[in-house]
């Protein structure tokens, strides 16, 4: 791609995220939410892909810290799941939100949500960079031979 | 109505599905069908001269609850594209594989396994 | 009853853990599958006996999410979790063929915690979520060899599992569009409220779609088609996990769930459930009987006996949905061992085709003799467990006055001995080939898995035992027979 998208793809990006993460943080509070601003993260990396290519977009996060983070996020959403049996109220239950209740629409407020919007957003984030940048670094050796990946696994 | 649009647009996809050998397009089908459902749950929810169901500052609670849109089709649909595009993606990166293998996106070709 | 969304949360855990595994520590992530399936075991046995409902989150129905154990759901939980301990402790030594085993075991586990929540969920559209969980992770496992036959399989079998899924939540859609709701309690008083299924056009529609939806799952004939293809071609654990509980637990249970518990039996409902089940029953036994591939084989006859469950439930007899879960039971039991034995031979001499060999009973002693036990019992020889399942259905069909399909019962019956017979003289009997005069008996852990479910296979017939079988079935199947007037009692007071 040619110079001037190079460049202005790299500050775009700084605004794609932060909208991520605006909507993120407020997920409990208007339409958005952990899945919404997680894919609009992972757009910024597809931005990436789509302007400089698949390898240079791969080194931005690098597939094995993804992959890793993937399942963190995963782990720390059933994490906040379970802490709620562990102190005895109820799987899942909003411990925070019983114990120590916020002002309604306010921003730090019900208890255990932004939390879990927050692990949601990080595992939907890695979990589309690496099939996008997988995808996108496909290169078919001749036709109708074995494909090979840039990446070992899939 | 329009409830008959979506059986149409299940129908569409469905077709596609059944007909096509390209697995693009027989891909394309699945989401169509998928869409078709999506807007169906939707729509189900609507009322008429209805509110966004956003708690605001300025309105109180039961005037809120009476003019308000029903929130749970429109969180069903939120999980269910979700599951759509996982889906999705691993469709595609099997079409991608099978592109690899046999060199077509052509369905008929791909007879290894006998019916 | 807190601890019971640890069913969920446990193989969910563990898939993501696994996921975590790196490529070189393959025994961590072995251990660590075993761990969770151990653990599913014993979450099984301490909750025997016990019933109630979970709100989860705190939200009381029909707001929030229910977790449901009643006795048909401990039912399923045992049977999933004694298959996926036999699975995992055989995909210690046959996954070393393949690599990625954190991915295997991240998948496996997942397809488990679809499982369970299907089982386990009081709610419609909860039940869709866990299903689609399970589907995903099977079309990715079926996939997991990567050879071009795993693969288009996938792909067969990934188009058609989507279409029954857009099938399904059509029918939940439709469902809440007329109601609602989607708490099943609430679903039910409200369907008896309006007269059964017939109360209304939107109602039927939704049974329709359900049946088309939830008939692609459980590979009922007109809609098998992906079966042959996917069972075969995936690894042997995940054949033998998917033949065994997935198109049970998401396509017969959840079937006979939502039919018997949310919509209510009419009688041509039952009609359409008996002959479906009679067509498969035939169709996939007709089809097997001329196949020479052992897996493929082993699929079709995986169609044929989902049949005699089908169209034993079907019934809506007491009697019938007794003999119906026993035999849902049995064919876990048995179709897996049959699966990991299939295995086993293919672990040991590479190839599946029933005409390359021959003789392997002295070669492969364990195998031989459990692969007998399974085969036995699938052709229902007493005393093993098939031949109880088997005349619990046909003297139900013949009480319940269906002369027709208790013949038909019959008839397959003796096609499927027939079938089992060839199996066994042409991979076990005769004179062995040249080259397996120097095959060995397969890994330990492969023979451990083996012999825990054959043993399985002779113990669960002690189901028959009256007092054994009032412990663990009746109350099962008394759960289905009582339809939509004891949900509200058991699933704690939902108006």
């Amino acid at each position: 791609m040619s110079e001037i998208v190079r460049t202005v793809t790299r500050w775009i990006f700084a605004f794609i995220a932060t909208y991520g993460v605006y909507l993120v943080a407020y997920g409990h509070l208007t339409p958005g939410g952990g899945f919404a601003g997680g894919v609009m993260l992972a757009s910024g990396y597809v931005l990436l892909v789509l302007s400089r290519g698949a390898k240079e977009a791969e080194k931005s996060l690098g597939l094995r810290p993804a992959k890793a983070l993937d399942s963190v996020g995963a782990l720390l959403f059933l994490a906040i799941a379970v802490l709620g049996l562990v102190l005895g109220q109820g799987f899942f239950e909003n411990f925070i939100q019983k114990s120590t209740p916020g002002e309604p629409l306010e921003i730090l407020n019900a208890g255990i949500i932004p939390l879990c919007n927050i692990a949601i957003a990080l595992k939907v984030m890695t979990s589309l960079f690496v099939v996008f940048v997988v995808m996108a670094s496909v290169r078919f050796a001749g036709s109708g031979e074995e494909l090979e990946y840039t990446s070992e696994e899939e | 109505m329009l409830y008959t649009l979506c059986f149409i647009l299940f129908a569409v996809g469905l077709f596609a599905v059944s007909t096509q050998k390209n697995i693009i397009k027989i891909i394309m089908g699945i989401e169509i069908m998928d869409l078709a459902v999506n807007l169906f749950l939707v729509m189900s929810g609507y009322r008429a001269d209805g509110r966004t169901p956003i708690l605001t500052r300025e309105v109180s609670r039961p005037e809120w609850l009476a003019a308000a849109v029903d929130p749970f089709p429109q969180a069903m649909v939120l999980t269910s594209i979700v599951i759509g595009l996982g889906v999705l993606a691993l469709l595609l990166v099997l079409a991608l594989r099978l592109y690899g293998r046999y060199g077509t996106y052509d369905i008929t070709k791909m007879r290894k396994l006998r019916g | 009853m807190e601890l019971f969304p640890l069913f969920v949360a446990v193989p969910l855990g563990v898939a993501f853990l696994a996921a975590l595994v790196p490529k070189r520590a393959a025994r961590v992530a072995d251990v660590l599958g075993n761990l969770g399936s151990l653990a599913l075991v014993a979450l099984v046995v301490l909750f025997y006996g016990r019933t109630g409902a979970v709100h989860v989150g705190g939200w009381a129905p029909p707001v929030g999410i229910v977790l449901v154990l009643d006795p048909l759901s401990w039912f399923i939980l045992a049977t999933v979790s004694a298959v996926t301990l036999a699975v995992t402790i055989y995909s210690i030594r046959y996954m070393d063929r393949y690599t990625g085993r954190g991915k295997y075991y991240a998948l496996f586990f997942l397809m488990v915690t679809g499982m369970m929540g299907v089982v386990a969920t009081g709610d419609l559209f909860n039940l869709y979520v866990f299903l689609e969980i399970a589907s995903i992770a099977s079309y990715a496992l079926v996939a997991f060899g990567c050879e071009s036959e795993e693969l288009e399989a996938s792909f067969r079998y990934a188009v058609l599992g989507s279409v029954a899924s857009c099938f399904i939540l059509f029918g939940i859609a439709l469902l809440y569009s007329v109601f609602g709701t989607v708490n099943m309690a609430h679903l039910a008083a409200k369907i008896a409220a309006l007269g059964g299924v017939t109360g209304s056009t939107t109602l039927t529609a939704g049974l329709v779609f359900f049946l088309a939806g939830f008939g692609l799952k459980a590979a009922l004939v007109p809609f098998h088609a992906w079966l042959p293809d996917a069972h075969p071609s995936a690894p042997a654990p995940i054949s033998a996990m998917l033949s065994g509980v997935l198109i049970k637990a998401i396509g017969v249970y959840a079937l006979a769930r939502i039919v018997f518990n949310v919509i209510g039996l009419t009688t041509t409902t039952s009609y359409v459930l008996m002959a479906m089940g009679t067509l498969s029953m035939l169709f996939g036994v007709l089809l097997a009987v001329i196949q020479w591939d052992f897996k493929r084989l082993l699929a079709y006859h995986s169609i044929s006996q989902i049949g005699y469950v089908v169209l034993a439930i079907g019934l809506g007899t007491p009697l019938g949905i007794m003999g119906g879960l026993f035999h849902l039971l049995n064919h876990a039991l048995f179709k897996s061992l049959l699966f990991l034995n299939a295995g086993a031979v293919e672990y040991s001499t590479g190839t599946r085709d029933l005409q390359k060999m021959g003789g392997l009973r002295n070669r492969l002693p364990v195998t031989a003799n459990t692969s007998m036990v399974a085969s036995m019992s699938i052709a229902g020889i007493p005393p093993f467990n098939g031949f109880f399942s088997k005349l619990i259905i046909i003297v139900a069909c013949i009480e319940a006055h269906q002369w027709l399909f208790a013949a038909l019962a019959v008839v397959v019956s003796i096609v499927t001995l027939a079938s089992f017979i060839k199996v066994q003289k042409y991979v076990f009997m005769g004179s062995l080939g040249e080259k397996w005069k120097s095959l060995r008996e397969v890994p330990v852990f492969m023979c451990a898995a083996m012999v825990l479910l054959a043993l399985a296979c002779l113990a669960t017939a002690a189901l028959v035992v009256p007092p054994v079988r009032d412990a663990v079935l009746r109350p099962a199947a008394d759960v289905l027979a009582a339809g939509a007037e004891k949900v509200g009692m058991v699933l704690g007071g939902v108006k």
